[in-house]
């Protein structure tokens, strides 16, 4: 069999610090887009639980700025992605996903921060009581929450719209990459909330968050099912120990998580902390696997 | 704008003798070493194996044999960025480096280059790699610095058989056409244009005569652009959040009357 057309190009050799990056951008704007869903739709008892997304939103934000700017073979030329260095113009191209969510990711940033702040007045950790009108249910804070809501869906996505829109074997065969990172950032999302929620008072939030987990995590085995089948003959390429690896993710990071916890849904009042973890561990291993067999393709092709 | 001007690789004429990567080497100041070590291929005269950063030209060495080696044959091609019409890497690339010049060829502005290597995974045909001496991503430039000085590209000025052409596109194509016909004529009917036409990412400002598959010289069938996966894949990508957010409204909404 002749192949694929991809598999003549070279590798931009995106490793760790990209699959990391891929990894904590997700649950940077996963968290967010939760916190601000529990801000929306919660009781004053779920504000801490939309704090804690707060928490992680920004600290993960700035950490992924830093992964990519690590991941940078001249990391002191980083601010090129946004300001052409010659003529010192803005650097957009809307259709380069890359230079797209380089803007995004800025943008995020600065409504991240905004939240950040927000939640450390309303907690009490800063003096400033300026940032609180910063968080819903005000309206400054309804517009915050909704406009840094949807950049944060942005970011948790279009990372793989970003591998697509490239030559690589895996990554440019199939049109299902964003979808599939984004519910897998969802997944991800609310398993680090419920495991960093206190989990002695089991909320009516911290319930909504499980019942969402457990939904996102049925979605994800169709979503990867549709990406394999979208792959075509190109999904030989995982009838190897890649492949393997897959179904161990799905098996660890999905399967086995989401029968924990519908097994110990509205009758355990401490949910384990077990099973939040395996579906992170499984979002890791999911970005891994779609990062570094694209690599490995054209070695493991059988031909 | 200038003239668009080009390659026509004629590799039934190429006899691989490597000095059209000498040549560039040479001109373009690029190491001879990988990183101070001389690498061979160990089963091949063809030690560059492939184009990256610091190999811009590559004379690639396809050896055909029968099990047994009595019979076979060698195709030999001088490789080289393929200066696209259409071009993926300068449609990804997000900092602005690389540029079409005046002569309507591709040109990473090595200044500009922040090493992000989207471009690489973006080449369709896999000519970018990083530099390790600018640590910035590099490809021919099709010697923009000679032509801005009315002089061939170093490569097409070395190379001894005319295997290499350089000139405006519109004369190689006529010159190529020219000599399919010729070949046809003599009997080698398996020859034709890769890249040529506007069929393939608009037309290839580098194109080449083969006599096989592109396979077997390395190159795709059917390269294509990056951004034929960006609108398909941000409407699923869309489609995604607009189901995960009607899970978010399924899973907050109105949950007080049942719990708390």
């Amino acid at each position: 069999m002749t192949e694929p057309s991809t598999f003549f190009t070279a590798s931009p050799a995106w490793h760790w610090l990209i699959i990391a990056y891929f990894f904590i951008g997700g649950l940077a704007g996963g968290c967010y887009a939760l916190a601000v869903l529990i801000d929306l739709f919660g009781r004053p008892s779920d504000r801490p639980l939309g704090r804690l997304g707060y928490y992680v939103a920004f600290p993960a934000i700035v950490l992924s700025g830093l992964l990519l700017t690590l991941d940078l073979n001249r990391p002191e030329r980083f601010w090129h992605m946004l300001i052409e260095s010659h003529t010192f113009r803005p650097m957009l191209k809307l259709y380069s996903p890359m230079s797209f969510g380089s803007w995004v990711l800025l943008a995020f940033g600065g409504f991240a921060l905004a939240s950040f702040l927000a939640a450390l007045a309303e907690a009490g950790r800063i003096r400033w009581t300026w940032p609180l009108q910063l968080r819903p249910p005000g309206p400054l804070g309804m517009l915050v929450g909704i406009v840094g809501g949807l950049l944060g869906i942005f970011v948790a996505g279009y990372t793989g719209v970003l591998l697509a829109v490239t030559n690589r074997p895996i990554w440019s065969d199939t049109p299902l990459l964003g979808l599939t990172f984004l519910i897998s950032a969802a997944s991800t999302s609310a398993a680090l909330l419920i495991l960093l929620a206190d989990r002695r008072h089991h909320t009516a939030g911290l319930a909504a968050l499980e019942r969402f987990d457990r939904l996102a995590l049925a979605l994800e085995p169709l979503a990867i099912l549709a990406l394999i089948v979208s792959l075509g003959s190109v999904a030989r390429v995982w009838l190897s120990a890649w492949g393997v690896l897959l179904g161990l993710m799905v098996a660890l990071g999905i399967v086995i998580p989401l029968v924990m916890q519908w097994r110990s849904a509205g009758a355990n009042p401490r949910p384990s902390a077990a099973a939040p973890l395996l579906v992170l561990i499984g979002g890791l291993m999911f970005r891994a696997v779609i990062v570094l067999s694209s690599d490995a393709a054209r070695s493991v092709w059988p031909g | 704008m200038a003239q668009a001007m080009g390659f026509f690789t004629d590799t039934t004429i190429c006899i691989g003798c490597k000095a059209c990567e000498v040549a560039c080497k040479e001109w373009n100041q690029l190491p001879a070493t990988r990183g101070g070590v001389n690498t061979l291929s160990g089963d091949s005269y063809d030690n560059t194996r492939r184009l990256d950063g610091t190999h811009w030209r590559h004379v690639r060495f396809v050896e055909q044999f029968t099990p047994d080696r009595t019979d076979g044959r060698w195709l030999l091609m001088s490789d080289v960025c393929k200066h696209c019409v259409r071009a993926g890497c300068l449609e990804v690339c997000p900092t602005g480096a690389i540029i079409r010049t005046e002569f309507d060829t591709v040109v990473i502005q090595s200044d500009t280059c922040n090493g992000c290597r989207d471009c690489i995974g973006a080449c369709p045909f896999g000519v970018i790699g990083v530099n390790p001496v600018s640590n910035t991503a590099q490809k021919c430039t099709l010697c923009y610095d000679r032509l801005q000085n009315g002089l061939e590209p170093a490569c097409s000025k070395a190379c001894p058989t005319d295997s290499i052409n350089f000139g405006p596109i519109a004369d190689l194509k006529v010159l190529a056409a020219k000599r399919v016909g010729t070949l046809h004529e003599r009997g080698e009917t398996r020859a034709y244009l890769y890249g040529a036409d506007e069929k393939m990412l608009g037309g290839l400002n580098a194109f080449f005569l083969l006599v096989d598959r592109p396979e077997v010289y390395g190159l795709p069938s059917d390269p294509q652009l990056p951004s034929r996966n960006l609108v398909t894949g941000s409407v699923w990508t869309a489609f995604g959040a607009f189901a995960l957010g009607l899970l978010g409204l399924i899973s907050f909404r109105n949950r007080g009357e049942r719990n708390d």
